[in-house]
């Protein structure tokens, strides 16, 4: 069904890291340089294609599988669009928050593109999948003869390292049975302190590599607004060449490694050691200064 | 294995069955060895309870006889309620497979007024666990009200994706009720939920409390609610499979009882939301239906007893315990009622009696039965050698006690493997268990009879059942089939 020379590739990263943004823009790096490319949007609010293809969201498999009963009763070409420099656009689509299984969702929602033949004359397959890999669903791409080059966008705040390192997890828990790997860490940029050495440590030991650290720029935000990536809002911006050069990284990349994600205390230990976090006894003083009793006094 | 020598057989069955028990769990691993020698044990007389543990998680791959919450939920309690609708609310198999209930029989006109043997379902499709399935469950609930207008209400029976997905079903049932002006009662009796169908029981009776006596409630405030007489009772736990409740009821009314309401064989909603106005509830199968009973005790001050109407010394038994809690006219017409069918009863201990006299018995059963029963073997004159439940608790092993003698095998959650090594070594003249261990035994050339359905017989309850029953036994250990056939172990004696 698949043909074995698509390198599918999925993005993975703590909610609102990025994730659509970077990739669609690095997306469009691999077009301009020849790449035929499909971006699977895995996410119910299907954002994943919008710098594509100009539009505020595309339909999508399910919403109009919904309509028309099942999933049986559609044509590839009705939710297959073409976007900028011909990037091939199809989101998964789901449930509204709260009700339903959006998991259960991306599951059928692929399943309905290899029936039906969407993996065909390609070099890249991407997922680009929402959040957390909270149940069996969102690891769908990255589960056997899917996603076999994971990439995880980052940042140096604590809460998307964490995220970053619960990614590894479920990775190296797909790495034997599936053969997927870590690609490496995409670090866009929140201005944290020393935020560079800090993920390229925790690339060091996550037993991968940091890709690309892509600065903050506005530019960027003035790109979505119009629904354009920035290499084709401004292809000659500073911005457009970070993409690109990423855009190459990955098509270059040859660092595909087995994960060895750390414990919730070491990453913390990673934070002490950059100076970032306290250390225990600093933690609490602070803790003993603040205006709350101290908690847990055992 | 290498039968036990007979001499001490006779001497000591406690010491020769625990002996057996050894052997039989050789053959497990470790692991399951451990889990499964809790579950076994002989009982010893004077003890106040089987030794046994129970109401525990089965161990994998022992082919265990026991179902699942939405089995207890809509399969027991809700099912036989005869005038609602209970949707099977998920994909279409959980439904399709326990369609007809468990021959709970009723009176009414199926499709009209009743519905005990229709199957109703949401039928959910890849897009009902992906979007939820609640605006289907409510256009259903509206189509059912237009197809079937003389309905009562409505159960919905979850299966597994409900609870997986999420769905707000007790929403539904709020506005749905709204909408049709009748009871809808949501029940999150997923199937894997607990160990077995005994938390569905308790699920569904958690239901009634929520979603129906809420309406006895707001009639007892409006001063709508039924004042009823001082010799009103409910029969509660009794599921007329095959027509026990009625065989049932002839008795407690004969002894001046008014029976208001059914649970639920043969039972409608009606008498459900009532029968907090009763004097007394008669509980049947303490299992699945003690916790309702303990509410109503609780928040209306009702009394509940719990009798056993299988066998006459039984019947006699629990009729002069019923009585005592009336006044002389009913105790006097209880005696009454109990030498009226001393007859009838002699007549059919006469008959089979001799022909089944020092038979003896391997029971394993639901959740009742295993205990319940056993005094209409003994009035048989026939003898218990080893019993079990599939999903009893605790409290129905201590309640075995009175009803077993020393040195009867115990067994719970018996594994397939487990129940034919013990038939194998106690041959016992009768197995009397389910449909899944039916074949199993009848193929070994074992009489056997079914104990849930009473083999598509029946009633066995009361003085009338008592008879059926008896002829039953007879049927199934007398008949000519079986010298055709040769138990292999029956040749080798020879």
């Amino acid at each position: 069904m698949t043909d074995e020379s698509i390198r599918q590739i999925a993005f993975y990263g703590k909610g609102g890291i990025g994730k659509s943004t970077t990739s669609q823009n690095t997306i469009a790096g691999m077009a301009e340089l020849g790449q035929r490319v499909m971006i699977v949007g895995c996410d119910p609010k299907a954002d994943s294609t919008r710098l594509m293809l100009h539009s505020k969201a595309q339909t999508t498999i399910l919403h109009l599988a919904a309509e028309r009963g099942a999933v049986e009763d559609l044509e590839l070409e009705e939710v297959l669009l073409t976007g900028y420099r011909n990037v091939r656009c199809v989101e998964s689509g789901g449930p509204e928050p709260g009700v339903g299984c959006a998991g259960r969702g991306i599951i059928t929602a692929i399943n309905f593109l290899e029936e039906n033949g969407a993996y065909e004359d390609l070099d890249f397959v991407s997922y680009d999948v929402l959040g957390d890999v909270v149940c069996g669903g969102f690891a769908m791409p990255i589960r056997e003869g899917k996603a076999q080059e994971i990439y995880i966008v980052t940042s140096g705040e604590m809460m998307a390292m964490y995220a970053a390192n619960n990614i590894a997890r479920g990775v190296l828990k797909y790495a034997h049975s599936g053969g997927v790997r870590l690609g490496g860490l995409i670090c866009n940029s929140r201005k944290v302190d020393r935020e560079l050495e800090l993920i390229e440590t925790l690339a060091k030991r996550l037993n991968t590599q940091l890709l690309h650290f892509i600065p903050r720029d506005n530019i960027v935000q003035h790109a979505e607004l119009r629904r354009m990536t920035v290499i084709e809002y401004a292809p000659d911006s500073q911005q457009a060449e970070e993409y690109r050069t990423l855009a190459k990284k990955i098509i270059d990349n040859k660092n595909l490694a087995i994960p060895t994600p750390i414990s919730m205390d070491e990453l913390e230990e990673l934070l002490v050691e950059f100076g970032i976090l306290g250390g225990e006894e600093e933690y609490q003083k602070a803790i003993q200064q603040g205006t709350r009793a101290p908690a847990g006094v055992a | 294995m290498t039968p036990p020598e007979s001499a001490t057989l006779e001497e000591n069955p406690v010491v020769t069955k625990k002996e057996l028990i050894k052997e039989v769990l050789e053959a497990y691993p470790d692991k399951a060895k451990k889990k499964r020698e809790k579950h076994l044990n002989v009982y010893e007389e004077g003890k106040s309870d089987c030794g046994v543990k129970s109401n525990i998680k089965s161990v994998p791959g022992s082919m265990t006889t026991r179902g699942c919450a939405y089995a207890g939920s809509k399969g027991v309690v809700w099912g036989p309620i005869k005038d609602m609708i209970h949707i099977s609310h998920g994909p279409v198999g959980c439904g399709y497979y326990s369609w007809s209930g468990r021959r709970n029989y009723y009176i009414g006109t199926t499709g009209i007024d009743t519905f005990g043997t229709m199957q109703f379902t949401s039928d959910f499709q890849e897009r009902d666990i992906v979007f939820g399935g609640d605006k289907k469950l409510a256009k259903l609930i509206t189509e059912l009200e237009e197809l079937f207008p003389l309905n009562r209400g409505i159960s919905i029976q979850s299966e597994c994706p409900i609870g997986l997905i999420g769905d707000d079903i007790e929403a539904v049932a709020k506005k749905s009720a709204r909408e049709i002006g009748k009871t809808v009662v949501p029940v999150r009796c997923e199937g894997f939920r607990g160990v077995s169908q005994s938390l569905g029981h308790h699920i569904a009776n958690d239901s009634v409390r929520d979603w129906v006596f809420p309406q006895y409630d707001k009639a007892k405030k409006e001063g709508t609610a039924p004042e009823g007489t001082p010799y009103d009772i409910a029969i509660i736990g009794d599921y007329n499979i095959g027509g026990d409740a009625w065989s049932s009821r002839i008795l407690l009314e004969e002894i001046g009882l008014r029976v208001v309401a059914q649970w639920s064989g043969d039972g409608t909603l009606h008498e459900m939301i009532n029968t907090p106005s009763v004097k007394l509830n008669l509980v049947h199968c303490y299992r699945s239906m003690n916790y309702i009973s303990r509410h109503m005790e609780e928040a209306y001050g009702i009394p509940w007893l719990e009798y056993n109407f299988f066998g006459p010394t039984q019947i006699a038994e629990s009729l002069r315990t019923i009585a005592a809690r009336f006044d002389e006219t009913i105790q006097a017409k209880a005696e009454a009622v109990i030498a009226k069918y001393e007859a009838q009863t002699a007549a059919v201990i006469a008959k089979y009696g001799p022909r089944l006299e020092g038979k003896t018995v391997a029971l394993m059963v639901g959740g009742l039965r295993p205990r319940h029963v056993v005094p209409a073997f003994h009035d048989l004159g026939m003898q218990l050698i080893s019993t079990g439940y599939e999903f009893g608790h605790n409290d129905d092993y201590k309640r075995t006690t009175h009803y077993v003698e020393n040195g009867t095998l115990i067994y719970d959650d018996v594994s397939a493997y487990e129940f034919e090594a013990f038939i194998k070594e106690l041959k016992p003249d009768l197995v009397a268990s389910g449909i899944k261990e039916k074949y199993v035994f009848q193929k070994m050339a074992l009489p056997f009879r079914q104990m849930h359905s009473w083999d598509y017989s029946g009633p066995y309850h009361g003085y009338d059942g008592f008879a059926i029953f008896a002829r039953d036994m007879d049927l199934a250990l007398n008949s000519p089939t079986w010298s055709l056939i040769g138990a292999p172990w029956k040749t080798t004696e020879e």
